[in-house]
């Protein structure tokens, strides 16, 4: 519990300082791509469960990841184009790639129970801690009233994934 | 929001003013957001149940019992025709916090 908690406020930090250091509020193409590549990230996560993963239950809920990130990511690269808008990468973005590249590597080496233990928990947390950026940071930065609309579309869907993941957790216990 | 639960009881002062012997008829719920509304509804034997599903994620309307298990793609509808009387707990297999409930009559 101390452990998850941590890990999200530290993913916290790094998405509000990396902000910070900016000195200014993130721009729509800098959004859209920190927002994208959140996706990509638990779809590479939802990729490996499916592989690693022995429950039955965790196994359906990257299925589950894997199916809604990239339907949403597609509505995303859909609106950037019609808005002709180029995501922008960004410290946010280079942060969460690096740190989510460090938990990949970390969960391979686990196998069983323990990696399904491993997945979910980081499910729990990682959906928190975007959850919470997307109503803090993403979507009141947002300035195209789209950007804003699906960003808002997107963390219902993450709320339900959070509750879910966490349904998940505790079935595993 | 509002003007969504004024149709919903404009449809059930239809309903309830419907003469016998009732047609069977086809009765819409939305999935919307990640919620199904309304979440209770009732209906007879012959009716139709339609699904729409406004999110751009698939949903899947699937009853507990195993009376129907409907897939519903982003943006899409789907149906069953309720052929058992009963109380019916469904829910989406993709998002098991989406749940709603059908009280079926005769």
């Amino acid at each position: 519990m101390f452990v998850r908690l941590s890990i999200a406020v530290a993913a916290l930090s790094l998405l509000s300082s990396a902000a910070l250091a900016q000195g200014a509020k993130l721009t729509d193409p800098q959004i859209a791509h920190i927002a994208y590549t959140a996706g990509v990230i638990d779809i590479n996560a939802a990729k490996q469960a499916e592989k690693k993963a022995s429950n039955k239950e965790v196994k359906a809920f990257a299925r589950d990841m894997a199916r809604d990130h990239e339907a949403v990511n597609k509505q995303a690269l859909a609106l950037v184009k019609k808005l002709k808008v180029t995501p922008e990468d960004n410290d946010t973005s280079k942060a969460l790639s690096k740190q989510a590249a460090d938990k990949l590597a970390e969960l391979s080496k686990l196998k069983g129970a323990a990696y399904d233990k491993a997945y979910i928990d980081n499910e729990v947390a990682y959906h928190k801690t975007v959850n919470s950026a997307l109503e803090t940071q993403l979507i009141p930065s947002a300035s195209n009233a789209e950007l804003k609309g699906l960003l808002q579309t997107g963390l219902k869907i993450f709320q339900g994934h959070e509750q879910h993941a966490e349904h998940v957790a505790a079935d595993l216990k | 929001m509002s003007s969504g639960r004024h149709l919903a009881t404009l449809a059930f002062l239809t309903f309830g003013a419907m003469a016998v012997p009732a047609h069977a008829a086809t009765i819409q719920i939305v999935m919307q957001n990640l919620v199904i509304s309304p979440s209770e509804v009732s209906a007879r034997v012959g009716d139709t149940i339609e699904w729409v599903n406004r999110d751009i994620v698939a949903h899947t309307a699937t009853a507990r019992n195993g009376d129907f298990d409907v897939m519903l793609a982003p943006k899409k509808t789907g149906s069953a025709v309720l052929k058992k009387p009963g109380t019916v707990d469904y829910y989406c297999r993709f998002h098991p916090n989406m749940k709603a409930m059908l009280k079926i009559a005769p």
